[in-house]
């Protein structure tokens, strides 16, 4: 019934699926509105199909001429590993909404570290490109496992007038946690004016807590559990400064040194049974032979 | 022609309706009101004695003609009900469900003085089900103009604006940022009170006026209200965006995984379908021992909806008293006759935590009524020593919602100092050409205000874009073809008195 009323839905076609490793795929989706609207820092709510669940991806990159925004996702669930599996050139997305949040804020800076984790890499790089072309000097520090998790190194490096890249193992760059490379960086400028982090909890709050005696404004993104993205349910409050905020409307951006990490972290493992359950369930109907099941292009 | 009618001689009792035992009902999600059969609905509309001074219809916030379409079921003419009806409202299958008719027509209705007042509200539901049974839909004649107009928020503001805006021959759309439409009646409202084939139905009878709906689009952010007037090309703009943030206490322990608002709650169970859980994806995390905090609509929808998801021992917690509580009489009782457990007069202090971050309990004070506050309703005030720790593992919060910040964050309209849209009597905000209305501009109210709100803002949009009010009752177009010897091209929107 609703489908008949909705005779214009936006297809939100995948013009372009990519895979950085076994985990970590890139995809670039059709939405020439929302191109235009992005700002670095924003993120979208997707849904895949209609029985899917709605989740937040951070807007890593668009492109206002080809009319396109790019998701970097990381297939850690049910959700994430479905699409993972059926989202190939050509799918479409259910229904993606955004841009949402704050935009970052760029203008005033003269020098930002921007720091970015894993899969935070993806959304901290628009803000270095932003920063880049408000004429700011942009140190990028940029941190993985190893070697073989590495992406969009050229890339990010492209608009970095300095560039740190660092792993767990040594395996690439130098050897230790991104706080590493801040902390050269730091150490070697004097007048960094904002740092800016984003990357799994448990990297921000570290991040956090190294630049704190630095006196550095440091910014991170919070990724707590959303629902709708637009203010209507709270699932996604967070503690800064002693308040409760809504990361989705008065975020996602906020002064790390202000944000408590502990109820973050807590927070994401509300739903830790049934993500289990869902995950679980999904693996068995994939395992049954008849189910029609693709391969994951390019692992 | 049949003699006057007197309390006297009308059916004395109010004709029951059908519903389903509150033993079985509380374990699913079917409707619990099963509404009138044909004869229940015409004994009923007999019991209404058509008062010359029609207290009823001052009752009712938009002044629907009540013993008008009453009248017409008592004839058997049930279309001619729903013209009488649909002249005034864009829901009556929904309104009938939902209104608190108790506050509204029927609290002021003269049979109500000494016995049972007329089910009105049954009633309309009644013609509003048949309307959609029968497929019934008043889509008068209508004469494309060249003016667009843009609405954002499906709620039943939006839609009243976009149905009367394309009645006026406008083109519209409706930009909503869920990926369904109908605001509060789809997320919000639970199935059992107003089933979702009721919401789509009277969504499809906008959809059938010409109204394009655009789902998936957050305004202010993939565009501005600015933006539609400028690069878009709308003539007027529309906000009935609703008040859906939900509050919190700042109590401690308000952080722990078991505290939810009922907009969660509800959202998830409704619009993403988390009863369905693991079929559909959105997970729901309800414990068996639910305490809601808040005893309106909202409070008792997450009470009675917690239940159905199985939860052993459902628990109301409200500071007032009974009396004083906001929700529709009917809710109150139906949740009351399906096992739910009131605490009056008890105010949560605090929310335990388990050791592991759950939910163990919370700390409640009790609370005895003061002095009427500035609401006319009787201050509590606490009980000095009275703290008692409730055991439950789930906490919701229904205390009531604020206005939704994103359009305040991206446009220049004109806020009042809780971030609610700043409109005049017709509605007009400070920008010129666009138009609020609903819970954005009243603070929460109810979907008949809403609704009312969205038509009083399309006449004013109207008078804005130089078309004539299409306020006068009308009647359908192929049944006035013939009216005053005019071509239905020539009254273009306007409603023609039918004698
Ligand atoms: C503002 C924001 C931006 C994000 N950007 C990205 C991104 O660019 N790329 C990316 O891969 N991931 C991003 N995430 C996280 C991503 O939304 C979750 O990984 C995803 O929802 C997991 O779903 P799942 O079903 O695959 O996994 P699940 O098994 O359901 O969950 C795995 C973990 O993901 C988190 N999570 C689960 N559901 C949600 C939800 N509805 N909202 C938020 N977190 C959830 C929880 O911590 C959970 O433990 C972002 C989150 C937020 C809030
Ligand atoms: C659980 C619950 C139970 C209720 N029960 C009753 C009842 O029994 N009887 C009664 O009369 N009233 C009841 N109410 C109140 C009633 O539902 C509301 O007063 C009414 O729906 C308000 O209508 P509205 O059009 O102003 O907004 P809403 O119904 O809130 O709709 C607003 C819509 O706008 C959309 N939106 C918001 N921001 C944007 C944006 N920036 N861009 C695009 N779209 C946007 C939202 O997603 C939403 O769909 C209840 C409310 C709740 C929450
Ligand atoms: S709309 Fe509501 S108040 Fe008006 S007549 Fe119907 S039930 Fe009564
Ligand atoms: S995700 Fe619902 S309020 Fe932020």
């Amino acid at each position: 019934m609703v489908a008949e009323v909705v005779p214009n839905a936006v297809p939100y076609e995948i013009v372009t699926r990519t895979d950085f490793s076994d985990v970590t795929y890139l995809l670039e989706v059709l939405e020439p509105d929302m191109a235009k609207a992005a700002h670095p820092g924003q993120f979208v709510m997707v849904m895949s199909h209609a029985e899917g669940e709605r989740i937040p991806l951070t807007i890593a990159d668009f492109d206002r001429e080809r009319g396109t925004i790019t998701l970097v996702v990381q297939a850690i669930g049910k959700t994430t590993r479905e699409m993972q599996r059926d989202l190939i050139q050509g799918a479409h997305l259910y229904a993606m909404v955004g841009p949402m949040g704050i935009p970052s804020h760029i203008e005033g800076v003269k020098k930002v570290i921007c720091v970015g984790g894993g899969l935070g890499v993806a959304p901290v790089y628009p803000q270095a490109r932003a920063f880049k072309e408000a004429g700011a000097y942009v140190i990028g520090v940029i941190g993985f496992r190893n070697k073989d998790l590495v992406f969009w190194e050229d890339k990010f490096e492209s608009v970095c007038d300095e560039f740190i890249i660092c792993s767990d193992d040594g395996s690439v760059g130098i050897k230790g946690l991104v706080t590493e490379g801040i902390k050269i960086a730091l150490e070697k400028h004097d007048d960094v004016d904002e740092v800016i982090a984003i990357g799994p909890p448990i990297m921000m709050r570290a991040c956090s807590q190294f630049t704190q005696p630095y006196g550095v404004h440091t910014v991170v993104s919070l990724n707590p559990i959303m629902v709708d993205g637009t203010g209507m349910c709270g699932g996604c409050r967070v503690k800064v400064d002693g308040r409760t905020r809504f990361a989705c409307v008065d975020g996602p951006d906020f002064d790390a040194h202000k944000v408590d990490f502990d109820d973050l972290m807590a927070r994401l493992k509300r739903f830790r049974e049934q993500e289990k359950q869902v995950l679980d369930r999904w693996e068995q109907g994939c395992r049954i032979p008849e189910a029609p099941t693709m391969s994951t292009p390019g692992a | 022609m049949a003699k006057k009618k007197t309390i006297r001689t009308i059916p004395q009792d109010r004709t029951p309706m059908q519903e389903q035992v509150p033993e079985i009902r509380a374990r699913n999600f079917a409707e619990v009101s099963l509404g009138y059969e044909l004869a229940a609905a015409v004994r009923e509309s007999e019991r209404c004695l058509m008062c010359p001074d029609e207290p009823c219809i001052r009752g009712c916030p938009v002044g629907i003609n009540i013993p008008g379409f009453i009248a017409k079921i008592g004839e058997k003419d049930f279309h001619g009900a729903y013209d009488v009806l649909t002249d005034t409202t864009l829901l009556p299958a929904i309104c009938g469900r939902v209104c608190p008719q108790e506050t509204q027509c029927e609290g002021v209705c003269t049979v109500g003085e000494s016995l049972e007042s007329v089910a009105i509200g049954r009633l309309e539901r009644f013609v509003g089900d048949m309307a959609i049974a029968e497929g019934w839909s008043a889509v008068p004649y209508i004469e494309p103009n060249e003016l667009r107009v843009g609405i954002i928020g499906s709620g039943p503001s939006g839609m009243a604006c976009a149905a009367d805006m394309a009645k006026a021959g406008c083109k519209v759309t409706v930009f909503e940022a869920f990926q369904q439409p109908g605001g509060v009646l789809r997320y919000g409202i639970p199935e059992f009170r107003l089933p979702n084939e009721v919401v789509d139905a009277e969504i499809a009878k906008v959809a059938r006026l010409g109204v394009t709906f655009r789902m998936n689009a957050l305004v202010g952010r993939l565009f501005t209200i600015e933006q539609m007037l400028t690069d878009m090309g709308f003539d007027a703009v529309f906000v009935g965006t609703g008040a859906g943030t939900p509050v919190f206490m700042d109590i401690a322990g308000e952080s722990l995984s078991g505290v939810v608002s009922a907009n969660e709650l509800l959202t998830r169970i409704n619009l993403m379908q988390a009863r369905d859980f693991p079929a559909h994806d959105t997970p729901l995390g309800l414990g068996k021992k639910v305490a809601v905090i808040g005893a309106g609509n909202t409070a008792m929808d997450a009470l009675r909806v917690s239940l159905r998801l199985g939860a052993d021992k459902v628990m109301c917690v409200y500071r007032r008293g009974h009396e004083e509580a906001p929700a529709r009489a009917e809710e109150l009782h139906h949740a009351e006759q399906e096992g739910i457990e009131f605490h009056w007069l008890t105010n949560p202090l605090a929310i335990l935590d388990d050791g592991n971050g759950n939910v163990r309990g919370m700390l409640c004070q009790r609370m005895e009524l003061g002095e009427p506050d500035k609401s006319g309703r009787r201050r509590p005030v606490p009980v000095e020593g009275s703290d008692f720790e409730l055991e439950c593992d789930t906490v919701v919060y229904a205390i009531g919602t604020n206005a939704n910040p994103i359009l305040g964050q991206t446009s220049s309209l004109a806020l009042t100092d809780r971030g609610y849209i700043v409109a005049n009597d017709s509605l007009a905000t400070s920008i010129d050409g666009v138009f609020a209305g609903g819970d954005i501009v009243t603070g929460a109210a109810t979907v008949i205000e809403a609704m009312g709100a969205g038509r009083t803002a399309a006449a004013a949009m109207k008078r804005y874009l130089g078309l004539r009010d299409s306020t006068l009752p009308y009647a359908p177009a192929e049944r006035a073809s013939s009216l005053f010897g005019l071509a239905p091209e020539q009254r273009n929107f306007v409603r023609v008195q039918v004698a």
